[in-house]
């Protein structure tokens, strides 16, 4: 109950290295949720499976370097400071 | 304001209520706030001219020594310089002028918008005016959604909760500032947990990101007047009063974003079959009925 703004960064931060770890080869293509299974059908509506695939592939290339940046000041952080 | 739905369903704002006041200064389209410079002027100028000879006469020998009058000259460029780069990089990063129209309100629309949130059952139009294509000010229209009243509830949604815990000598003035990040962050959690699921609908709306803070803001006028029952009559007031805002806050939300979410036939009430319009219909009521959740969960450890 007791949120602070920093438990709020926290999460966000292991919630993006959660995503930013699924494997396109050895993971996800073996449930089914490969980057090719997701384009999919061009009809007029995506889908809610097609857009979820979308946005795990984009988060993992956006997120990529931003995320070693973000990374390593946190283990600095808590290194220096507990 | 005359609002009236023309033939086609489209709330269109008559031009004529620019004319409400006289004294606007409404050259451009978009002005939303009155301009009340103009008026000061020239009272101003009338007084100043009789006692400007008394006055003139200590005050020269101050503005007349050069090296202050150089030093001033100085200091207020170096200010007007240091305004213009900050109002430059903070439109960057703040969209201020596109909070400021969420800010155009007045007091008659604060007080219809507060009766809606507590009694919705009998407002009929929830349509939003637009005027050429953008929406209409709060001010003009009692179905726009602002941020003064989600920005005032919370601060007074965080007051009262001080007040009702040093009523039960629990208080400690480390708990205003836990309160107010902890109601932030579920706000924020809320925010991003509906933007997410906009997304994966694929929903085509014109609702913005502010939009959505504006309404999952307006939950919190509910939950203080369940705060204020429960202090005054106990726990049977404040349950009362809590499910009293909670089934008029599930109205109000599903009224509005059914407009905004639902597509065109829907929304007129019609049964529209489809998978699409089936899930969009879910993802509203989701929406609706995790107001009631909140409202509950930030309050109840407040009432003993």
């Amino acid at each position: 109950m007791a949120f602070t703004l920093y438990a709020l960064i926290q999460t966000a931060v292991l919630f993006t290295n959660a995503i930013a770890v699924l494997h396109e080869e050895r993971f996800l293509s073996k449930i089914g949720w490969g980057a090719e299974q997701g384009i999919g059908g061009f009809g007029d509506d995506p889908g809610i499976k097609a857009q979820l695939l979308n946005l795990i592939r984009s988060v993992r290339t956006v997120m990529r370097v931003p995320l070693i940046i973000v990374n390593s000041v946190c283990i600095l952080l808590l290194l220096l400071f507990g | 304001v005359s609002n009236y739905p023309n033939p086609l369903g489209i709330c269109i704002l008559e031009s004529n209520v620019r004319m409400r006041n006289p004294a606007m200064d409404s050259s451009e389209p978009g002005q939303l706030f009155d301009d009340t410079s103009t008026s000061a002027g020239p009272q101003g100028a009338g007084h100043s001219g009789l006692d400007k000879g008394p006055v003139a006469y200590t005050g020269q020998t101050v503005l007349s020594d050069p090296m202050s009058n150089l030093a001033m000259a100085y200091g207020s460029s170096l200010a007007s310089q240091g305004k213009e780069m900050m109002d430059k990089n903070l439109d960057r990063f703040i969209p201020v002028s596109k909070l400021k129209y969420y800010f155009a309100v007045d007091t008659l629309y604060v007080g219809k918008k507060l009766g809606l949130l507590v009694f919705p059952y009998m407002h009929e139009n929830w349509e939003v005016c637009y005027q050429q294509d953008t929406p209409v000010a709060p001010r003009f229209d009692v179905n726009a959604p602002d941020l003064y009243i989600p920005a005032m509830a919370f601060i007074t949604y965080i007051l009262v909760a001080g007040l009702a815990l040093g009523t039960q000598n629990r208080f400690s003035p480390e708990f205003l500032g836990m309160q107010a990040s902890s109601a932030l962050v579920w706000l924020i959690i809320e925010v991003l947990a509906v933007l997410l699921s906009l997304y994966l609908v694929t929903v085509n709306t014109d609702l913005t990101t502010i939009d959505l803070v504006a309404f999952s803001g307006y939950k919190y006028v509910g939950m203080i007047v369940g705060v204020l029952a429960g202090l005054l009559f106990g726990k049977t007031g404040y349950y009362l009063a809590l499910l009293w805002c909670c089934a008029s806050i599930f109205v109000f939300m599903i009224r509005t974003l059914r407009l905004k979410i639902l597509s065109e036939a829907a929304a007129e009430g019609m049964i529209v079959r489809g998978a699409k319009n089936q899930l969009r219909m879910y993802l509203t009521m989701a929406i609706a009925a995790a107001q009631p959740v909140f409202m509950y969960w930030l309050t109840f450890h407040l009432v003993r």
